[in-house]
C-alpha cells in the first residue's frame, strides 16, 4: 500500500468534515448548537448533484447547494432564536427534515448518470515537495485548496477582527453585546446561515468531488455528527477542527484501502480473505469519534475550557427578574 | 420579550403583542397546541407533495385508508405502532432528564441482536416452551439494551461526553456488529439474514386463535403490543409516583436542585440511560420475535429509534400519551410505504417535529390582540 | 408629583423625562414618572427593591421602550430604540450586573460595538489610548487583563471605562455600592466627582439612604412605579422623610431580637481550603463555628469566597483541605444526602437556579428533602395525597400567595418562592441552617418576613450562619459577626448591644478590605478569638 496516496484521498475526504465542522463552529461560537447538520449536508449534496445534472455547470452547483442549505439552516433559526425552543430538539428535527427533503427531492437521482465534477490541479512548485507536496498540493480538487484557506481565514477572522469580537461576544454573553448595540438577533441568525452554507458546501463536496453521486442517506453516512463531535474535540478552534478533521479523513480512506491488498504489512491481509471483518473496520470511525470526545471532554475538564458560555440559550432581551 | 407590531388594516389598527404567560394555562390548553401543530405540519406537508409533483389530498385519504380502513390493516397499524411505543417510551424517560439519548435505534437493535442470539447461539434449543423461551429472549433483548444505554451513559457521568454524539455513534456501530453476525457467522445461505426463528420462539399473533375465533383471521397483531402498553403503565408509575421517579424528574428540571436535594446525579445518569436503553431493546425483540421471526437488518434498522423521539416529543413526555401517539405513527409509516415518492414519511415526521417544538412557543407566551387607540 | 424643585433653572436640564410609563406582565413598573437631570450634578434616584428605579432607566438608557411619555436629551425630544441610540445622544449606564465578557480582556470589551476599528483590530494601539483616559479619571486597571481575572471593583472601573470611552455625557450608575467595600466606596466617590468637575452628569440609583445623601446633589424618590419626590436638593431633606417617601410609611428598625443564649457547638469549620470554579483558590485556611441558638454573620464584600464556603458546608463543593464538622461528625466531602439527614438545612444565593425546580410543583418543590422517608414514601412510591397535604399546611402557615399548591414555581414572585424555600428548609426541623443572601431582591415587607423566620430559628435553638452583603441585616440579626476577605477569616467580632455602633462597622469595614482585626487600632472594639 502506498500511504501517500491513501493520505491524498484523505485530505480531501477530510475536507467534506472540515467544511461541516468550520461551519458548525461559526454557529456555535454565536451561541447556537445545530444538531441538524446531517440534514444540511444531505440538502447540500442532493441539490449539489441535482442542480449541476440540470444546468450541467458543477459551480452553480456549489452554490445552489450552499444556498438551499443556509435556507434550511434559517428554519432552525427562527425556531431556537424567535421562538426560543430548545436547541437540541430543534436541531434532532432539522436533520429529520433535511433528510425528508433531500429523499423527496432525490428520488431518481441515483439513476441520473454521471455529471461534469470540479476540476482537480496541482500547485505549481508545492507539489514538489516531497512526501507533504503529493499528499497535499497534487491533483487535489480545487474545494481541498479552498478549505485550506478557510482554516487560518477563519481563526484570523474570529480572533483578530471586529466582526469576530462581536461573534464571540454574541455566543458568551450576549446581554453584554446587546447593551452595546450589537443585534444579538441578526448575527446569530448569520451565522446559523454561515453554517448551514458550509454544511452545503460539505455535502456538495460529497456529491460533486470527493465521491461523486447520490445516494441517499448514505451519501453522507453520519458525518454530519462526527462533525458535531469534532467542534467539541477542537474546542471550538478552527485549527484544531482543521487537525481532527483531516485525521478523520485519512481514517476514513484507510478503511476503505485497508480492505483491497492482498498481503498487508508481509502477511496475508485478513480483511481480503475474510470480508466480513470489513464490518469492524465499518466501526471504527464511529468508535473513534467516541474516543475523541472523550479525549476532548477529559482535557476541558481538565484546563476547565468551557464552550461559549451562552451555547444553547435563547437570548431574551430586558427579561424580568434578572 | 414584549415585543409589539401594530397591523393596520384599512381603518382599524390592530395592536400584537407578544408576553409571557404568568398562569397556568387550562388543562385542555397543551393537548390543543400539539393537534393545531399536527395539522399545520399536514398542510405544510401537503405543499411539499404538491411541489415534488404528487396529490397531498389523495396521499392523505390513502394514508387514512391504508391505515384505518378495515381491522386488517388496523391490526397491521398496531403491528408498526409497537416498536414505536417500546422505543418512544425509551426516548421519553430520557429525556425526561434532559438525557439527549438519540441512540434508542441503536440499542434496539442490539435488543433485536440479544434476543435473537438466544436463539440462534443457540442458548436455548428449539423445542424450548415458548413459556420459557420467550421471556429469556424479553431479558436478553432487555440486557443487550441496556448494555448499549450503559456505555454513553457511563461516558457522560465519568467524562462528561456528550451523549447525543456517543449514542449516534453507536447507532451506526450496533448496524455494523448486527451485519457481521448475520453475514459472518449466522447467515442463512450467504445472505444477509438469518435462519427463520422456530414458531417457539415468536410471540403469539392474533390469527392463531382464528379457530376459535373466525374474526381475527389474518391479523398479524402480536404480544408485542401488551408488552408495550404494560410498559408503559410501568414507566407511569415509575416516573409520576415512585421515589427514582420523582428524582428522574428534579434532575430533568434543575440538576443543580437535585444535588442541592442531596441526589446522586452520575450514578442517576447510568441508570437511565440503562433503563432506555432496555426500553428499546425490549422493542427490538419484541420485532424479530413478533414481526421478522429472524435477525436481518433493514426491517430491524428502520428507524424505529428515531421516530421513538418525535413521538416521545409529540406525547409531551407521558407514557401513557406515547400509546396513542404510537398508533398515529404507526399509520403513517405503515401508508408511507406504498406513496411516492419514498421519502414522504420521513419528510413528514421531519415537518411534524419541526411544528410541534414551534408551537411550544405557545405555551410558554401569549399572543395578544388588542384594537389599536389610532 | 409631591415636590417640586425651589430654585429656578439657571442651570440647563440635560435629561428630561415626561410621564413614562413602562409596563410589564402584571405589573406597572412605571406609571406617568417625570425626572429631570442638570449638567453637572449627581442625581441620588432612591427606591426599595422593584420600586421601578431600574426600569425608568433602562428606558433611559434605551434597553426598554416606554409605552408612553417622552424623553428630552437637551432639550430635543428623542426616540431610542437600543442602547446603542442612548449612546450617540450621550448617555450611558453601568448595569447592577456588569456587563462583561470574561473571556476578553479588558480591551475588547470596551471596543465591543464600536464602529472603530472597522475591521482588523490592532489591541495594543487602543491599550494604550484606554490606559490613558483610565488615568485622567482616577480609574487604575490594566487594559491587557481579561476580565475574569480582575476583581469585582475593577469590572467596575471598566464599566464606567466603556461609557467614558463612547463620550457619554451622561452616566447611570445602578447600584454601584452593592458589589464593593466601604472604603472602595470612597474611591468610586472620588471618580463620580472627578467627572463632574470635567463636566459630566451622573445618576446614582440606590436603595441606600445614607449613600444618596452622602453623594447625591439632588435625589429623586420612586415608590412602587410613582415618584414621591423629583429632584429635591438633598442638603434640604432629612433622611426619616427620604425613607418615608421611599416606603409609605415609617420604617421599623429594631427588630425583636432576644437576648441570646448560645448552647454547644453545632457546627465547626476548621481551616479549610477550597477552590472556585474557575480552579483558583477561593478558600485559604477559613475556620469559624456557629452554636445552637445563635445566628452568626459572614460580612463580607460579594465574590470573596462566601459561596464557595457555604458550598463546602452544604457538601456540594470539594473541601480541598481541613474539615467541616456538623454535631461532631465530619460533613465536608461527603454527599449533600449526608448533610440533609444529619439536620442541615440551606437556603441557597440562587433561588433559581439551585433552590427550586421551576417547573416542577409547589408539592414537588416543598418535598425535595423529605421524599426519602414517612410520610412521604409509603411502600416504596410517593403519597401524593401525603405530598399535597403539607404543601398546602406549609401553604397556609408561611403566606405562600398562590392559587394552589399545584402551581408551578416558575410563576412565583421572588418573595413567595423565598418562602417556599423557607418553608421547606425549615419544616424539616433543622439543628443547623446556613442561609445566603436570604432577602436579596425581597421588598422590605418579605424582608421582614424573611428576619422573623430566621430569629425563630434561632429561638427554637437552632444553629443559624447567615451569609450577607447587607452590614444592617447582618448587625440587626446576628450574635456574632465574621469578616471574610479573599477566602480568610480577617476577625471576629460580638454584635450584642451594638447594632448602632458607628465605630465596630468602620472595624468590619477595615476587615472587608483585608485589615485582619489584630492589626486594627482601634479601642472599644476587643472581641474575642
Amino acid at each position: 500500500m502506498d500511504f501517500t496516496i491513501i493520505l491524498q484521498a484523505g485530505i480531501a475526504s477530510g475536507t467534506v468534515l472540515l467544511f461541516a465542522t468550520i461551519g458548525e463552529l461559526f454557529s456555535e461560537r454565536a451561541g447556537v448548537l445545530n444538531l441538524g447538520v446531517e440534514g444540511m449536508m444531505l440538502i447540500g449534496a442532493m441539490s449539489a448533484f441535482s442542480a449541476t445534472i440540470a444546468t450541467g455547470n458543477p459551480w452553480l452547483g456549489v452554490l445552489v447547494a450552499m444556498f438551499f442549505a443556509g435556507l434550511i439552516s434559517q428554519i432552525h433559526a427562527f425556531i431556537v432564536i424567535t421562538l426560543q425552543a430548545d436547541q437540541v430538539v430543534s436541531g434532532l428535527s432539522l436533520t429529520f427534515l433535511g433528510a425528508g427533503i433531500s429523499l423527496v427531492l432525490g428520488e431518481g437521482l441515483s439513476k441520473a448518470g454521471t455529471v461534469s465534477l470540479l476540476p482537480n490541479f496541482s500547485i505549481p512548485l508545492l507539489s514538489l515537495i516531497p512526501i507533504i507536496g503529493k499528499i497535499f498540493f497534487t491533483n487535489q480538487s480545487i474545494l481541498v485548496y479552498v478549505g485550506y484557506l478557510l482554516v487560518p481565514l477563519s481563526w484570523y477572522y474570529i480572533n483578530r477582527t471586529r466582526p469576530g469580537l462581536h461573534l464571540r461576544s454574541v455566543g458568551e454573553y450576549p446581554s453584554a453585546a446587546d447593551a452595546l448595540g450589537i443585534n444579538v438577533f441578526r448575527l446569530r441568525y448569520f451565522y446559523v446561515f454561515i453554517g448551514g452554507m458550509l454544511a452545503g458546501l460539505a455535502g456538495a463536496t460529497i456529491s460533486l468531488a470527493v465521491s461523486p453521486g447520490w445516494f441517499s442517506e448514505l451519501t453522507t453516512g453520519g458525518q454530519g455528527w462526527i462533525a458535531i463531535g469534532l467542534v467539541i474535540f477542537a474546542q471550538w478552534d478552527p485549527i484544531r477542527a482543521a487537525v481532527g478533521a483531516y485525521t478523520f479523513g485519512a481514517l476514513r480512506r484507510l478503511i476503505l484501502d485497508i480492505q483491497g491488498p492482498l498481503v498487508l504489512f508481509g502477511f496475508a491481509n485478513p480483511f481480503y480473505y475474510n470480508p466480513y471483518l470489513g464490518f469492524f473496520l465499518q466501526m471504527l470511525p464511529y468508535l473513534f469519534t467516541v474516543f475523541v470526545l472523550v479525549i476532548g471532554s477529559r482535557e476541558a475538564m481538565r484546563k476547565r475550557i468551557g464552550a461559549p458560555a451562552a451555547l444553547g440559550n435563547p437570548y431574551v432581551r430586558g427579561e424580568r427578574g434578572k | 420579550m414584549a415585543e409589539s407590531t401594530v397591523v393596520k388594516k384599512g381603518r382599524a389598527s390592530f395592536k400584537i403583542r407578544v408576553e409571557p404567560r404568568l398562569n397556568e394555562p387550562p388543562a385542555w390548553y397543551p393537548a390543543a397546541v400539539s393537534f393545531g401543530a399536527l395539522i399545520v405540519a399536514l398542510i405544510l406537508g401537503g405543499i411539499l407533495i404538491s411541489l415534488a409533483g404528487g396529490d397531498p389530498i389523495r396521499s392523505y385519504l390513502h394514508i387514512a385508508k391504508a391505515s384505518f380502513g378495515d381491522s386488517g390493516v388496523l391490526s397491521d397499524t398496531i403491528v408498526k405502532a409497537t416498536p414505536i411505543i417500546l422505543a418512544a417510551l425509551a426516548c421519553s424517560v430520557a429525556f425526561r432528564m434532559k438525557l439527549w439519548n438519540i441512540g434508542a435505534e441503536g440499542q434496539f437493535i442490539m435488543g433485536a441482536f440479544g434476543a435473537s442470539a438466544i436463539v440462534l447461539a443457540p442458548v436455548l434449543p428449539a423445542e424450548t416452551p415458548r413459556i420459557i423461551f420467550i421471556p429469556v429472549m424479553m431479558m436478553a433483548g432487555m440486557a443487550a439494551g441496556a448494555l448499549w444505554g450503559f456505555i454513553p451513559g457511563y461516558l457522560k457521568a465519568k467524562f462528561n461526553v456528550n451523549e447525543i454524539i456517543s449514542t449516534l455513534m453507536l447507532n451506526y456501530v450496533a448496524v455494523a456488529w448486527v451485519n457481521f453476525w448475520i453475514f459472518g457467522v449466522w447467515t442463512e445461505g450467504g445472505f444477509q439474514m438469518s435462519p427463520k426463528f422456530p414458531a417457539t420462539a415468536s410471540l403469539p399473533r392474533l390469527l392463531e386463535y382464528a379457530e376459535a375465533f373466525p374474526i381475527l383471521r389474518g391479523l398479524t397483531t402480536h404480544l408485542g403490543l401488551v408488552i408495550g402498553v404494560v410498559a408503559a403503565v410501568i414507566l407511569w408509575f415509575i416516573i409520576f409516583r415512585s421515589r427514582w421517579g420523582y428524582e428522574i424528574r428534579l434532575i430533568g428540571d434543575n440538576p443543580h436542585a437535585a444535588q442541592y436535594a442531596g441526589i446522586n446525579i452520575t450514578q442517576n445518569i447510568i441508570w437511565v440511560m440503562m433503563l432506555s436503553g432496555a426500553l428499546a431493546g425490549l422493542g427490538g425483540m419484541s420485532e424479530v420475535a413478533g414481526v421478522v421471526h429472524r435477525l436481518q437488518t433493514a426491517p430491524v434498522a428502520a428507524g424505529y429509534g428515531f421516530t421513538g423521539i418525535i413521538v416521545a416529543w409529540l406525547a409531551k413526555l407521558n407514557p401513557l400519551v406515547i400509546i396513542v401517539a404510537s398508533i398515529l405513527f404507526g399509520a403513517l409509516i405503515l401508508a408511507g410505504r406504498e406513496i411516492q415518492p419514498s421519502g414522504v414519511p420521513k419528510m413528514i415526521q421531519g415537518i411534524i417535529l419541526v411544528c410541534l417544538i414551534a408551537s411550544d412557543f405557545l405555551l410558554r407566551y401569549r399572543i395578544v390582540v388588542e384594537r389599536g387607540e389610532e | 408629583m409631591t415636590k417640586q424643585p425651589s430654585s429656578a433653572t439657571e442651570i440647563p436640564l440635560i435629561v428630561e423625562m415626561r410621564g413614562i410609563v413602562k409596563r410589564f406582565p402584571g405589573v406597572l413598573a412605571n406609571d406617568h414618572v417625570n425626572f429631570e437631570l442638570k449638567r453637572g450634578e449627581i442625581h441620588g434616584l432612591l427606591g426599595e427593591n422593584g420600586a421601578g428605579k431600574s426600569t425608568l432607566m433602562n428606558v433611559l438608557a434605551g434597553l426598554y421602550r416606554q409605552e408612553a411619555g417622552t424623553i428630552l436629551v437637551k432639550g430635543e425630544p428623542k426616540v431610542f430604540s437600543s442602547p446603542r441610540d442612548a449612546i450617540k445622544s450621550g448617555i450611558g449606564m453601568v448595569h447592577q450586573h456588569f456587563m462583561l465578557v470574561p473571556s476578553q480582556t479588558v480591551t475588547e470589551n470596551i471596543l465591543l460595538g464600536l464602529d472603530e476599528p472597522r475591521f482588523i483590530m490592532r489591541l495594543p494601539d487602543y491599550d494604550s489610548k484606554i490606559a490613558e483616559l483610565g488615568e485622567r479619571f482616577g480609574l487604575k486597571v490594566d487594559p491587557r487583563a481579561k476580565i475574569w481575572q480582575l476583581s469585582v471593583g475593577e469590572q467596575q472601573r471598566v464599566e464606567i471605562l466603556k461609557m467614558l470611552y463612547r463620550g457619554v455625557d451622561v452616566l447611570i450608575m445602578d447600584e454601584p455600592t452593592a458589589v464593593l467595600a466601604p472604603q472602595e466606596i470612597e474611591g468610586l466617590f472620588i471618580t463620580l466627582r472627578a467627572m463632574i468637575a470635567q463636566g459630566k452628569s451622573v445618576i446614582f440609583i440606590s436603595h441606600k439612604l445614607q449613600e444618596v445623601s452622602a453623594i447625591a446633589d439632588r435625589v429623586s424618590v420612586l415608590r412602587k412605579g410613582v415618584a414621591t419626590a423629583s429632584g429635591v436638593a438633598s442638603k434640604g431633606v432629612s433622611r426619616q422623610e427620604l425613607a418615608r417617601l421611599m416606603v409609605g410609611r415609617d420604617v421599623i428598625f429594631a427588630l425583636d431580637k432576644k437576648p441570646g443564649k448560645p448552647g454547644d457547638v453545632v457546627l465547626d469549620v476548621r481551616d479549610i481550603y477550597a477552590e472556585n470554579d474557575k480552579g483558583l483558590p477561593a478558600l485559604r485556611g477559613l475556620s469559624l463555628n456557629v452554636r445552637a441558638g445563635e445566628i452568626v454573620g459572614v460580612a463580607g464584600v460579594a465574590g470573596n469566597g462566601q459561596s464557595e464556603l457555604s458550598q463546602v458546608i452544604s457538601g456540594m463543593r470539594e473541601c480541598k483541605q481541613g474539615q467541616v464538622l456538623l454535631g461532631g461528625d465530619t460533613v465536608s466531602n461527603r454527599t449533600t444526602l449526608f448533610g440533609i439527614q444529619h439536620g442541615m438545612a440551606y437556603v441557597p444565593e440562587d433561588r433559581t437556579h439551585v433552590g427550586s425546580a421551576p417547573n416542577l410543583s409547589i408539592t414537588d418543590n416543598v418535598i425535595m428533602k423529605q421524599y426519602r422517608k414517612p410520610p412521604i414514601l409509603k411502600n416504596g412510591l410517593l403519597d401524593m395525597k401525603a405530598a399535597t397535604k403539607l404543601a398546602t399546611e406549609l401553604k397556609q402557615a408561611y403566606d405562600i400567595v398562590v392559587p394552589n399548591v399545584s402551581t408551578p414555581v416558575r410563576l412565583l414572585s421572588g418573595g413567595n418562592l423565598q418562602r417556599v424555600i423557607l418553608a421547606r428548609e425549615i419544616s424539616g426541623l433543622p439543628s443547623f441552617m446556613v442561609a445566603v443572601q436570604p432577602t436579596r431582591g425581597l421588598d422590605v415587607g418579605a424582608i421582614e418576613g424573611v428576619h422573623r423566620l430566621l430569629l425563630t430559628q434561632r429561638e427554637a435553638g437552632a444553629a443559624v450562619l447567615l451569609v450577607s452583603e447587607e452590614l444592617e441585616e447582618l448587625l440587626s440579626l446576628s450574635d456574632r459577626v465574621y469578616v471574610i476577605y479573599e477566602g480568610k477569616i480577617m476577625g471576629e467580632v460580638m454584635v450584642e448591644g451594638r447594632e448602632q455602633d458607628e465605630a465596630l462597622v468602620d472595624t468590619i469595614g477595615q476587615m472587608m478590605t483585608g485589615t485582619p482585626l489584630d492589626q486594627i487600632q482601634n479601642e472599644g472594639v476587643a472581641a474575642h478569638g
